[in-house]
């Protein structure tokens, strides 16, 4: 049942695989980072769905403070201030959605798991190049 | 004389207690990056651990169990749901890489981060039915990297150390 602990790939802290592993994970995420990064175009409007179906549609530049409702009970507040989306409130216990960061950039979410609420900004108007110009 | 099971079942006991002990002192921890689901994931120095000096069947049972419990007493329903959805794909990807004994236990702990979170992302895309929430993807890929080296680094050192004295 027992294995050694004494085998050679433990003996070595890093070995020459090791590196070279941690070396190619490291850049392949590095990429995606970066290639994720520059395509963030700002967004327009966002789009709530719930459990994949449309619930609204609204417009970055309103600030508003959108209840979210399922089955007449709110479960979700959506505010809308400064072109940002934030999820401010959630009857859910862990509370992920409200904790992350207010939301701009085209397809950036805010996802609420327990009540499977989504909201994803949508289709901007300016292209990536303007956000250089900016 | 030592009667082998019992020895056995009181060691798993003792790695049990210890991974709900890093379940809570993680709970504890406010470790917030902006994207939820972002976790240390100190438990895995016990999976890790025992994956090298135990035997995978018994990290496999120590790590579901570990799951299940946290969840009743650190979270809810949900949370076990996930981190079973990553722990489950964490473990098998740990599991595979270990065995080709080609790589230490950073790389195996590295693996183990990011397909727990490729693991819960794809059960979260699942059930929201939003295949645009992979847009995180690399956010968590980068995170489970980051951790997992720091965990495998930690689970590396007590394998020095103490793995030669489990038995």
């Amino acid at each position: 049942m027992r294995r050694s602990a004494e085998g050679p790939e433990v003996k070595k802290r890093f070995g020459r695989n090791d590196r070279i592993f941690i070396a190619v994970f490291a850049a392949a995420a590095a990429m995606l980072l970066l290639s994720g990064r520059w395509r963030l175009a700002p967004g327009a409007r966002v789009v709530v769905t719930i459990d994949g179906e449309r619930y609204g549609e609204y417009s970055l530049d309103r600030e508003q403070e959108i209840p979210i409702r399922i089955d007449g009970v709110t479960t979700n507040v959506l505010t809308i201030r400064d072109q940002t989306a934030d999820m401010t409130w959630a009857d859910c216990p862990d509370r992920l959605c409200v904790q992350q960061k207010a939301i701009s950039g085209e397809n950036e979410t805010i996802v609420c798991l327990p009540n499977r609420v989504v909201v994803q900004v949508a289709g901007g108007k300016e292209s990536g190049l303007d956000t250089i110009a900016k | 004389m030592r009667n082998k099971s019992v020895y056995k079942t009181a060691y798993l006991g003792v790695f049990l207690a210890l991974a709900l002990v890093f379940s809570y002192v993680e709970s504890l921890i406010p470790f917030y990056f902006g994207v939820p689901g972002v976790k240390l994931g100190l438990t895995n120095i016990v999976v890790v651990l025992m994956l090298y000096c135990v035997g995978a069947k018994e990290a496999f049972v120590v790590s579901v169990v570990r799951i299940v419990l946290a969840g009743f007493l650190f979270g809810n329903l949900f949370s076990i749901i996930y981190s079973l959805a990553g722990g489950l794909l964490s473990f098998l990807a740990m599991t595979v890489l270990r065995r080709t004994e080609k790589f230490g236990v950073v790389p195996v702990s590295i693996c183990g981060g990011v397909f727990h979170n490729i693991g819960q992302l794809a059960l979260a895309a699942l059930i929201v039915e939003n295949y645009h929430i992979f847009y995180y993807m690399p956010v968590l890929l980068a995170a489970g990297i980051v951790t997992g080296f720091l965990i495998g680094i930690a689970a590396g050192e007590c394998i020095l150390r103490i793995g030669g004295r489990i038995k």
